[in-house]
């Protein structure tokens, strides 16, 4: 095979650069002085401390934090069980659809999911709010997390499970002494997966949310169709930062226990 | 002895009880929350709309009779083939959605086939740099083209200053601004799915390749590429088909003149609140999409086990 050669480096300054410029010019402007997102004048951090006063803001990074909480914790638990029982139940009836539940959703475009969970909701008069959110919210991360579980459990040693079960351990002490601690690393890594699809989602918490139950990527998508402000810049700099920061801690927090288990 | 073999069995039971609790916990969720909402759907197409809360007529009406009759109407249907707007969005984002796949492909394949062959001890890094952005807002990333693209944009300011062109271009609100931003942000999506198919191949192959005369360049088109065809398809069914039914992007960075039915749904739904088009139009969606994510069930399940 022929070596790393400049095409490949052609293609990864490229390809970066493309994946990296837009982001690293929004933080860039979110810093600007000026009003005018494309004109340069000068460093401030201004926009922040407006942002600060928005109570419209405020409110929807409370109730997204909320729903990304709570949304991603069930969605953890509910994805975990789903992915063992993927990987380590052979087979049982209906089994393709269970599968096909899984990978359906992350594939789904939004609106679909989103309309159809809503008219759900009014058939069987659910109110709309932060509940009905999170329930949908909930539904699409733990496939996700049933995914990141799968290919976890691909390299699992059953020998050790084995050795718990023979020597009496009940299965659910046997899942929680043994197989839990070892898949623990993916596991974390669903939940802050599920946490920054939640906290990202704009499509199907606008189907399915009510009033007072606007997210903070419904209020960033209200102030976009007004036009392109500083504010929107600072706003999303701190949610780059935030995820930026959790994507860093999960790979550290994996490479660890990486290498631990060598 | 007997005892024993009892203890066993009994054990056994628990386990067999165990594990039906256990698959139907996560079972029941999806069928309540991600299929049971279809039939919702289906029922509301076959509504008509009215001026009320919720806005569509019952399905089943319970008059005296004992059983219900049943009030259903394909008129949601005939309205969508009956206006050729319709038609022509589930057409132009077939179109949309087979441009971007493809040039998402291009670009994917080549950043992905570079990240497989770097050294490894940048490969790590290197991955991470494509992930980083999968798991930032969609919406910011969208939103970041726009001060790039509009004609007082970024990109405008940039050629202009360089003096490669003396009127600005007009790319905002056109289905190029779409591309773009249909390509920007799947592409982590495009990636992830190749590099960990041609990380894992087998660089023997293509040395017996090579050793067997074969030239670099067809080495990749008769060797590296069909075998990287799971890879291929696993990421050309993660973009064409949430393309498919794209919001988002043409919302923001297309103009008028871009359809999709994405927004067509949106629109109906919020706008015009016509619930039971807006169903009919998921309806069909949803039959044209139900081959492909069949097909990429399958092609995902293969590559787990």
């Amino acid at each position: 095979m022929k070596k790393f050669g400049s095409f490949n480096i052609a293609a990864l300054v490229i390809g970066f650069s493309f994946l990296y410029i837009p982001i690293i010019l929004l933080i860039l402007f979110s810093f600007n002085e000026s009003r005018l997102v494309t004109v340069w004048g000068g460093f401030s951090t201004k926009w922040y401390g407006e942002l600060m006063q928005n109570q419209g803001i405020k409110d929807a990074a409370w109730v997204t934090i909320k729903v990304a909480f709570i949304s991603s914790t069930v969605a953890t638990i509910l994805g975990t069980i789903a992915g063992l029982v993927m990987t380590r139940f052979g087979s049982f009836r209906g089994r393709t659809l269970f599968s096909g539940m899984i990978y359906a959703p992350m594939v789904m475009p939004e609106v679909i999911i989103g309309l159809s969970t809503l008219l759900m909701f009014v058939a069987l008069a659910v109110d709309r709010g932060v509940f009905t959110v999170t329930l949908a919210h909930i539904t699409f991360s733990m496939c996700y997390v049933a995914v990141v579980i799968q290919s976890r459990m691909s390299s699992y040693d059953d020998s050790i499970t084995e050795a718990a079960l023979d020597l009496g351990c009940t299965p659910f002490r046997t899942f929680m002494l043994i197989t839990l601690p070892i898949i623990l690393p993916a596991v974390i890594a669903g939940w802050l997966l599920s946490f920054t699809l939640s906290l990202d989602d704009l499509v199907i918490a606008s189907f399915t949310s009510g009033p007072g139950s606007t997210t903070l990527p419904m209020k960033i998508y209200s102030m976009v169709r007004l036009g392109v402000t500083p504010e929107i810049n600072a706003v999303s700099t701190i949610l780059v930062g935030l995820v930026t920061l959790g994507v860093i801690t999960a790979s550290i927090i994996g490479r660890k226990q990486k290498q631990q288990t060598i | 002895m007997i005892s024993n073999s009892r203890k066993t069995q009994s054990l056994l039971k628990s386990i067999f009880n165990g594990r039906r609790a256990v698959i139907a916990i996560p079972y029941l969720w999806l069928l309540m929350f991600f299929m049971l909402p279809f039939i919702f759907v289906l029922k509301i197409s076959l509504a008509e709309p009215i001026m009320a809360i919720p806005p569509y007529t019952a399905l089943f009406e319970w008059g005296n009779s004992l059983l219900p009759s049943i009030r259903a109407s394909l008129e949601s249907y005939l309205f969508l083939f009956s206006d050729s707007l319709y038609i022509k969005a589930y057409l132009s984002s077939l179109k949309i959605a087979i441009i971007s796949t493809i040039l998402t492909l291009i670009i994917g394949y080549s950043i992905a086939y570079s990240v497989a062959k770097a050294p490894s001890r940048w490969r790590g890094i290197l991955l991470m740099l494509v992930i980083l952005p999968f798991w930032t807002s969609f919406l910011i990333r969208v939103y970041a083209w726009i001060g790039i693209l509009k004609t007082e944009g970024l990109l405008n300011l940039a050629l202009i200053s360089i003096g490669i062109i003396d009127k600005p271009l007009i790319i905002m609100n056109t289905d190029l601004a779409v591309y773009i931003g249909i390509v920007y942000s799947y592409l982590p999506f495009m990636i992830l799915p190749l590099y960990a198919n041609l990380e894992k191949m087998d660089m023997s192959l293509l040395e017996a390749a090579a050793d067997l005369g074969c030239r670099p360049f067809k080495t990749f088109w008769t060797v590296t590429i069909p075998l990287s065809l799971p890879g291929i398809l696993a990421g050309c069914f993660l973009v064409f088909i949430p393309v498919m039914g794209e919001f988002v992007i043409p919302d923001l960075l297309g103009g008028s003149e871009t359809l999709m039915i994405g927004k067509v749904l949106w629109t109906e739904f919020f706008y015009n609140r016509d619930w039971p088009v807006a169903s009919a139009v998921a309806i069909i969606l949803l039959a044209l999409l139900v081959v492909p994510i069949m097909l990429y069930q399958k092609s995902q399940e293969k590559a787990i086990s």
